[in-house]
């Protein structure tokens, strides 16, 4: 109950009770998107976000830079893991 | 999908597995008393055995399955409550699907369901919006339940129905919230957990800041996690760094999905709905202050508790259940008496083994049922032996 899944926000369908159409994987359904509307984002710029949809609301929009920022420390992680496996395996030993 | 697969990669949770080796040898624990790891929520602890995260450690580390799955932690009477409503005439029911085989003390909603009550599985709190406009004869009732995660989404629900003036629509209010929980574990003296890893939707809502406390009054490192198994091994890496380094702070690994500040309007329509209960009775854990929610008084028309009465009737688990000490930590799943044979999907005691993110259920579908089977044989056997 508590995972939600992510999908893109395709349509607008009622502006006023902000609700929208997500895709989800090719399924379509409508979604209330009362919480990822602000001052600075508001109804109409939904339109093609990635939302994490739970139980028909959108309560995130997942944020590109951070998720990169994440992979690319754990990208780091593995490089310089190589590394030192580099130093031990070399042959100085 | 957005960012799924990535957070999946096999190499990468190779890598971390490595990583997170190296600091459980610096930090000196062993098997015998080892680190002790709480995840608090069910869909952690779903994703821990959907891939065998936890064979994939060092012995050393011991992962605690708290008790943030909201169906497991209803108390029996709860779900009498439930069928009581729905056994009432002109009544439409509506639950998600994870409620509807927990065991009541005489039926759950399934077998309610099959006696003639009119009860549905829904998606979404809204589909009851729609289900009152067709049905405006009849009363729909939203089962609502869950953790700080599900609230906005009731409350937009609530608000909403206001809005268009839906008057045959109200809710069973069982919402939980995680602070008070996770500090009645904190103060329990049965329980030594080292730190945590944060339900990552939970603070999706509310944010980073109320879990502050975990760090600066108890000295817990506290790590927000995200729900692949990538986001859980690289929390539990962030987790043992703090450690090995002696810090004890709030970190987001799932930066992806919770901002630090959390979602002001979700958190500006759950408050505008709901107020703290003075307690809120938990299965196992007992009755925990300020730990649910109930609807404010100018929303009583959309409260089922005080449109209709309910028998709010405290009911014992069966004796030979041990969901309680399941929950708390005190045993773990396959050492529970019936666990596996009494117990079990098909005919389960307790709800733990019903939901997809109960412990049990989550041990019994992803576990070797024979080899849990034999350990708690002789776990019996040496416990014989000791008291002879
Ligand atoms: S095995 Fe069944 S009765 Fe025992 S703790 Fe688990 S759910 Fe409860």
């Amino acid at each position: 109950m508590c995972l939600g899944i992510p999908g893109q926000i395709i349509e607008i369908t009622d502006a006023e009770k902000k609700l929208a159409i997500v895709d989800v994987s090719g399924v379509k359904r409508p979604i209330n998107i009362a919480c990822i509307v602000n001052e600075e984002h508001d109804v109409e710029s939904c339109v093609g976000d990635w939302v994490l949809v739970h139980v028909g609301f959108a309560m995130s929009r997942i944020d590109e830079a951070e998720a990169k920022k994440t992979l690319d420390l754990l990208i780091e992680l593995g490089e310089a893991q190589a590394e030192i496996m580099a130093m031990q395996n070399s042959g100085l030993r | 999908m957005k960012y799924v697969d990535e957070f999946r990669d096999p190499d990468k949770a190779k890598m971390l597995i490595s990583e997170i080796i190296a600091i459980t040898d610096r930090l000196e624990v062993t098997e015998k008393h080892p680190l002790q790891l709480m995840e608090f929520c069910g869909g952690h602890t779903h994703t821990i055995f959907r891939y065998g995260i936890e064979q994939m450690l060092p012995k050393s580390i011991e992962l605690v399955h708290g008790p943030g799955c909201p169906v497991c932690v209803l108390p029996m009477g709860r779900v009498d409550d439930c069928v009581a409503l729905a056994e009432r005439p002109n009544v439409i029911f509506t639950t998600f699907g994870d409620a509807m085989r927990v065991p009541g003390s005489k039926k759950s909603l399934l077998q309610a369901k099959a006696d003639g009550a009119d009860i549905r599985m829904v998606y979404s709190p809204l589909d009851c919006l729609e289900l009152a406009r067709k049905n405006p004869d009849k009363e729909v009732i939203f089962f609502a339940l869950g953790f700080e995660t599900t609230m906005p989404s009731t409350a937009l629900t609530v608000l909403q129905a206001e809005q268009d003036g839906i008057n045959n629509f109200s809710l069973f209010c069982n919402h939980i919230t995680t602070v008070p929980t996770i500090k009645a574990i904190l103060d329990s003296p049965d329980m030594k957990i080292d730190g945590f890893l944060a339900p990552g939707h939970v603070c999706m809502v509310v944010g980073e800041r109320p879990f502050d406390f975990v760090a600066e009054n108890y000295n817990k490192p506290l790590v927000v996690t995200g729900f692949e198994p990538l986001d859980i091994l690289q929390s539990i890496w962030m987790l043992l760094k703090q450690l090995d380094e002696k810090r004890n702070v709030v970190e987001n690994q799932y930066a992806r999905i919770v901002p630090a500040e959390g979602n002001a309007p979700g958190m500006d329509a759950l408050s505008k709905v709901f107020e703290l209960r003075e307690f809120f009775e938990w299965r196992g854990l007992g009755s925990i202050d300020h730990s649910g929610v109930q609807m404010r008084t100018e929303y009583a028309n959309f409260d089922a508790e005080q449109k209709f009465s309910v028998p709010n009737l405290k009911i014992a688990d069966p004796k030979s259940c041990q969901c309680g000490e399941v929950l708390k930590g005190v045993i773990r799943p396959w050492e529970c008496k019936v666990f596996g044979t009494q117990c079990n999907p098909e005919t389960p005691m307790g709800a733990l083994m019903v939901s997809t993110e109960g412990a049990c259920a989550a041990y019994y579908n992803f576990g070797n049922l024979d080899e849990l089977l034999g350990k708690r044989e002789k776990k019996a056997q040496q416990q014989k032996v000791a008291n002879a």
